[in-house]
């Protein structure tokens, strides 16, 4: 067990071009499960591979359990990755795909075996699995004997490279309880990658957002969705997206909608200084209620998307046409064509720098 | 109006046309290949006498005199041919694998020109060699020694079995090797334990097509062999006389000396097809 932590990490993969990880810095205490998110090309995987030792280092350093590992080969880092694609090897059996790696680290046969056995049991691998090849296993049974090689380790960090891409949407939600579960009861750090944010918030302890190589933010779920640092963590957490609209500033807000949308002071304040005369505003789906009545945002629905419980509207606004999404309970769903009106709290109103994308005090 | 479903329209018609007269085009052509070796065969089994005749007869007494006559003297020839190729065959794989490994999965510096370099070999004529071979195999007291050709069949199919297996190599795929290198294998372990079973099949079909290289090669046996190394091509040569009738005789010793070599290209086009198709991972 140890906690992990990257020192103004860098990775260039060629001179010229803008590194793949810029300077990253976090801290991943032990036995936390922390999620790298971030769209493709943002630097999370090559992060993930700084760990493990696949990818060298152009600056800064990392340390696993306060020991710079920096210049360590991967074998000797103490830790275990599963593989998108799993890598498990074709012609060996899953209890010799398990096993390998302690007896690469010499460790006498019945142990060996007894470990790849409880290992197997902790993931429901039955017993007449562990002798058959990759090959003759079906998808979700591979993803577990991955694993199942990195269990047997007891390392001292689990890395995961989105170890659920390949699985069929039902199975993904289920395995992802499973790993969650799993790590809670073994208590082991663990890093995990994804693209999928959802994945992201409902296993991460914490999420930390990686963006063009750069860090964004690195919070709890909870705190990422209610205090966004700026548009991007915004817009990436959340599903369905959070409506960003650049708006001008009038006296008492924003201009929206045919109506003016009140702004807190704060923001207010902050745009003043910042000398800007438009903002970019956030609103999530859920904080545009229906309401009847006037001095409120009018427009018309375009299409309206059922999901059973909610029903999402795609919404657009009276004056200059931009499109909001808004997600109402499923039994008040409206129709296409229909005209809203839509209340917003001025408290769920987020507020961006429409030039650097920073969050404006709120 | 009546409905006759079973009918084939004139489009239809055109193309069934169309695809017999391919098919009769490809039987031509597969014929064509084919029938010199029918020929071979036959001839091998008739009597000196009845062979020469034109044309040739293909309703006769079969007769395994000639093979008879074949195999009495093939003893020393066969045992030469044996030893070359499959001793060629082992050194070459042995030396290949980690050349390709050095040349694919951790490219050393250069890699490149070692590549182009090994291919390179294969431009100059064999007949530009065979002076300075020669020289260099009477110095050594080489001639006519089984280790000569040993070391000549090794060298000529190492470059074709490098560039095999290096193409194989790069199938494996790159987290299979990740993978090894996080559970501990060192470099021997992760061609050993890792690679090598990955690409077995390629292994075997690049194996199998330096046999049958070797086995046929002629024209270093000759100009370098005299009876002490003398393999099967030159049993064949032997087999014409100076004088009186011999294509009987010289079927029957080509088509012993066809067999190994049509059963290992069989086997070969089989783990072939299985050694391209390998999509080891998902």
């Amino acid at each position: 067990m140890a906690d992990v932590k990257y020192v103004s990490a860098s990775r260039v993969y060629a001179k010229g071009t803008p590194p793949a990880v810029d300077a990253l810095d976090l801290d991943i205490k032990d036995g936390e499960f922390m999620v790298l998110v971030g769209p493709s090309g943002s630097g999370k995987t090559t992060a993930l591979r700084m760990l493990a030792g696949l990818e060298p280092l152009d600056g800064g350093r990392v340390e696993i359990g306060a020991r710079d590992v920096t210049f360590v080969p991967p074998k000797d880092r103490d830790i275990a990755m599963v593989f998108q694609n799993y890598a498990l090897y074709p012609q060996k059996t899953v209890a010799e795909n398990m096993g390998f790696a302690l007896k690469m680290q010499h460790v006498p046969r019945a142990d060996r075996d007894r470990r790849v056995r409880e290992a197997a049991r902790l993931l429901d691998l039955d017993d007449q699995l562990l002798d058959r090849k990759p090959k003759q296993l079906s998808g979700g049974q591979r993803q577990r004997v991955a694993m199942g090689r990195a269990i047997v380790r007891e390392p001292k960090v689990f890395l995961m490279d989105e170890p659920l891409s390949n699985l069929d949407a039902k199975l993904r939600v289920q395995t992802r309880s499973q790993i969650a579960e799993l790590q809670r009861r073994l208590g082991i750090t663990t890093v995990y990658v994804t693209h999928d944010q959802v994945e992201a918030m409902t296993m991460g302890h914490r999420v930390a957002v990686l963006a063009g190589g750069r860090l964004q933010q690195c919070d709890t779920p909870r705190q990422l969705y209610d205090n966004p640092v700026n548009q991007f963590v915004a817009g990436f957490i959340g599903s369905p997206a959070m409506n960003l609209l650049t708006v001008p500033i009038t006296d008492g807000g924003a201009r929206l909608g045919g109506t003016t949308l009140p702004l807190p002071a704060a923001v207010r304040t902050a745009a003043g200084q910042a000398g800007l005369s438009e903002l970019v505003i956030g609103i999530r789906p859920e904080h545009l209620h229906l309401a009847a009545g006037s001095g409120a945002l009018s427009g018309e629905v375009l299409l309206v998307e059922e999901l059973g419980a909610d029903a999402l509207l795609h919404i657009r606004l009276a004056d200059g046409g931009s499109l909001v999404v808004a997600r109402t309970e499923g039994r008040q769903s409206r129709s296409p064509g229909e005209k809203v009106t839509l209340l917003v709290q001025p408290d769920d109103v987020f507020a961006f720098n429409p030039g650097t994308g920073g969050r404006l005090a709120g | 109006m009546t409905a006759a479903p079973l009918q084939p329209g004139p489009h239809r018609l055109r193309e069934m046309a169309g695809r017999m007269s391919w098919g009769i085009v490809a039987w031509v052509v597969g014929l064509a290949f084919f029938l010199p070796v029918l020929w071979m065969v036959l001839t091998a089994f008739k009597p000196e006498s009845a062979a020469e005749t034109w044309p040739p007869q293909f309703i006769f007494t079969p007769t395994l005199s000639e093979f008879r006559l074949v195999f009495s003297g093939m003893g020393p020839f066969l045992t030469h041919s044996v030893i070359a190729t499959v001793g060629s065959t082992i050194v070459v794989v042995l030396l290949a694998v980690p050349a390709s490994y050095a040349l694919s999965v951790h490219p050393v510096k250069h890699w490149r020109d070692g590549l182009f370099f090994f291919i390179s070999t294969k431009m100059l004529p064999i007949v530009a060699a065979i002076g300075p071979l020669y020289v260099i195999a009477l110095h050594l007291h080489l001639l006519d020694s089984i280790w000569l050709l040993i070391i000549l069949y090794t060298a000529m199919n190492l470059p074709l079995a490098i560039w095999m297996i290096r193409s194989f190599m790069l199938e494996v795929p790159g987290e299979l090797l990740e993978a090894a290198r996080l559970d501990g294998a060192g470099r021997i372990r992760e061609i050993t334990g890792v690679i090598l079973p990955v690409i077995s099949p390629g292994l075997v079909s690049t194996a199998l097509i330096c046999v049958i290289f070797a086995w046929n090669e002629l024209f270093l046996a000759l100009n370098l062999t005299v009876t002490n190394a003398a393999t099967m091509p030159m049993f064949l040569i032997s087999s014409v006389p100076q004088e009186g009738l011999y294509i009987a005789h010289l079927s029957a010793a080509a088509t012993v000396a066809s067999v190994p070599v049509i059963l290992v290209g069989w086997i070969a086009q089989r783990s072939l097809v299985r050694g391209l198709s390998m999509g080891a991972i998902k």
